[in-house]
């Protein structure tokens, strides 16, 4: 079956993001950037689907503009076979990128989407969800381990209170959480295939997305700052601390 | 204007994080009712019905929705969204799943985990593991909107009187089935409702050893919870794990031991009025957030904590 992976090209992770002094945006000048982690592993599992038989074809799509090709490559050197870019400018909204992920899975026919469950840039979480709606389409969000089992999909997910399992007909959603599997390191020869593999890239306009957007950035600012307290000096100073000078224990 | 609150329950019990949405609600200015999608869950109704300031309840009682299957529910919310201005949920593992289907359905974008209010349209939520605090502003006619339920007081669960009204409609989209839950059962609150909770990370050097925060809860009655090193090396269940992609707390005290600090840890636990941090590494990034810092071993300072409590 045919495998869709979602990648975002986000900062990286160990990063930390600050907003810009007229508080316009946040500073990404000079910045790291990377494919979001929960996407890396939506592709260890697809590429996993295919070592183990499952998957025919494994196929990395990325929406945004024109440098996240390089986190399609990183999908590509990973092991997906080929990569399609959506071509799209500015600040894309997950109802948008879902729009046009919509048109990728009309084009492709794939039996099985795999996307992150948020990026760490925006921390939506909403994607996945939102293009199985829009495709009618089952979903396992936040999911820590799936098997394809025939015609059906299981899932098992992580939820509040522990561990859920569903099963879902197939075609469907998968969006990953931290636990589905630890993604590989590419190496250098799969670097260099990755390079001449193919990549298609695709405009809103191709896939009759409209790019509308419904949600403005009026400002960003940082967050109330926290400031360091005191250290104390032992255990029982920590505690004479907390009755009567905190009075958060009695 | 109204503003329609989805419920967060069990079938049997609502659950607090209503509460805080309903709170958020009542920042909008709107009239409030809450959904309740369940099966068997006309206990919910009453417990949703008593919430102050909430004027109607809406019970869809049906087994398509028992297990909170987001292709069904979703399909149920999209129906009575029609007749309101806001859809307002908890960012509970159930919303954060259901919601964005919603807004999809009903073609409009959501505003996820908002913090406040700053009007009918304009909100603030966090972004970058809330390293930054974005101002949104949304220009759909009806929004959908999912609450960071520790950034609201909760209202009051008793003193309202809401009319209880049955919703017919059954949507089973037969896409999707439920098959089993494995849900941890404890005696301890809950880890975003607790008032205190001790959270361990990899200082604590594997599972076992989480046993020397036990008897520190028990004492305290506070909930155990983990950073991401100590579950993803396996010595703890993630549904215990506290950060930008585990659970977010605020609770009045939150010990940190054996946690180095990394941001995407304290995006889960910054808003705690008092953190107490436990760590042999003096340089060990939580001190910079921590009210209290103890530079020790924890093996050492834990039973000896526990004694003195």
């Amino acid at each position: 079956m045919k495998v869709l992976v979602a990648v975002k090209r986000v900062v990286d992770y160990n990063v930390k993001v600050r907003a810009k002094g007229d508080g316009t945006d946040v500073d990404l000048n000079n910045v790291k950037m990377a494919i979001n982690p929960f996407c890396e592993i939506a592709v260890e599992e697809a590429v996993r689907l295919k070592e183990a038989g499952v998957a025919t074809e494994v196929i990395a799509v990325s929406v945004g503009a024109k440098p996240c090709q390089e986190q399609i490559r990183t999908a590509l050197a990973l092991g997906a076979d080929r990569g399609i870019h959506v071509e799209a400018e500015g600040r894309l909204e997950p109802l948008v990128i879902a729009k046009l992920l919509k048109g990728v899975v009309d084009k492709e026919e794939p039996q099985l989407v795999i996307l992150g469950k948020q990026s760490i840039d925006g921390d939506n979480n909403q994607t996945g969800q939102m293009l199985g709606a829009l495709a009618n389409m089952p979903q396992g969000t936040f999911a820590s381990e799936i098997k394809v089992e025939g015609d059906k999909l299981n899932v098992i997910r992580e939820v509040d209170g522990g561990l859920q399992t569903l099963s879902l007909s197939l075609p469907a959603i998968v969006t990953t959480d931290l636990r589905l599997n630890e993604p590989r390191y590419a190496s250098l020869p799969n670097i260099m295939k990755a390079k001449k593999k193919q990549l298609d890239v695709y405009t809103p306009e191709d896939l009759g997305v409209s790019v509308t957007s419904h949600v403005s950035q009026l400002k960003v600012e940082p967050p109330a700052e926290r400031k360091a307290g005191i250290k104390v000096e032992d255990v029982a100073q920590l505690v004479d601390k907390l009755k009567n000078e905190a009075k958060v224990i009695s | 204007m109204s503003t329609l609150v989805i419920a967060e329950h069990d079938n049997s019990s609502l659950k607090p994080a209503t509460l805080n949405a309903v709170a958020a609600a009542q920042a909008m200015g709107a009239e409030i009712a809450i959904l309740v999608a369940g099966a068997n869950c006309a206990a919910v109704g009453e417990q949703a019905a008593a919430v102050a300031g909430v004027s109607r309840v809406l019970v869809a009682d049906n087994p398509a929705y028992e297990h909170q299957l987001a292709e069904n529910v979703s399909l149920l919310i999209a129906e009575v969204a029609a007749g309101f201005d806001n859809i307002v949920a908890p960012a509970t593992s159930n919303c954060k799943n259901t919601m964005p289907r919603v807004a999809a359905l009903l073609d409009v974008s959501q505003i996820s985990e908002i913090l406040s209010v700053e009007s009918a349209d304009t909100f603030t939520r966090p972004i970058y593991a809330g390293n930054v605090i974005a101002t949104v502003q949304s220009t759909d006619a009806k929004k959908v909107i999912t609450v960071r339920a520790t950034a609201f007081d909760a209202v009051a669960a008793e003193g309202g009187s809401a009319t209880i009204e049955a919703v017919p409609a059954v949507h089973d989209s037969g896409l999707s089935t439920f098959i089993s839950e494995e849900v941890a059962v404890s005696d301890r609150p809950e880890l975003t409702a607790a008032p205190v909770v001790v959270s361990g990370g990899r200082g604590m050097q594997n599972g076992e050893n989480f046993k020397l925060l036990e008897g520190i809860a028990d004492k305290l009655g506070a909930a155990i919870g983990a950073s991401r090193a100590a579950v993803d090396a396996g010595f703890v269940p993630n549904d215990m794990q506290v950060g930008q992609t585990g659970k977010i707390v605020a609770p009045d005290l939150y010990i940190a031991v054996g946690i180095s600090g990394a941001i995407q840890h304290l995006a889960g636990m910054k808003d705690s009025k008092v953190i107490v941090a436990i760590n042999k590494d003096e340089d060990a990034p939580i001190f910079q957030v921590a009210d209290y810092g103890l530079v020790a071993d924890l093996f050492e300072a834990l039973p000896e904590l526990e004694a003195k409590l």
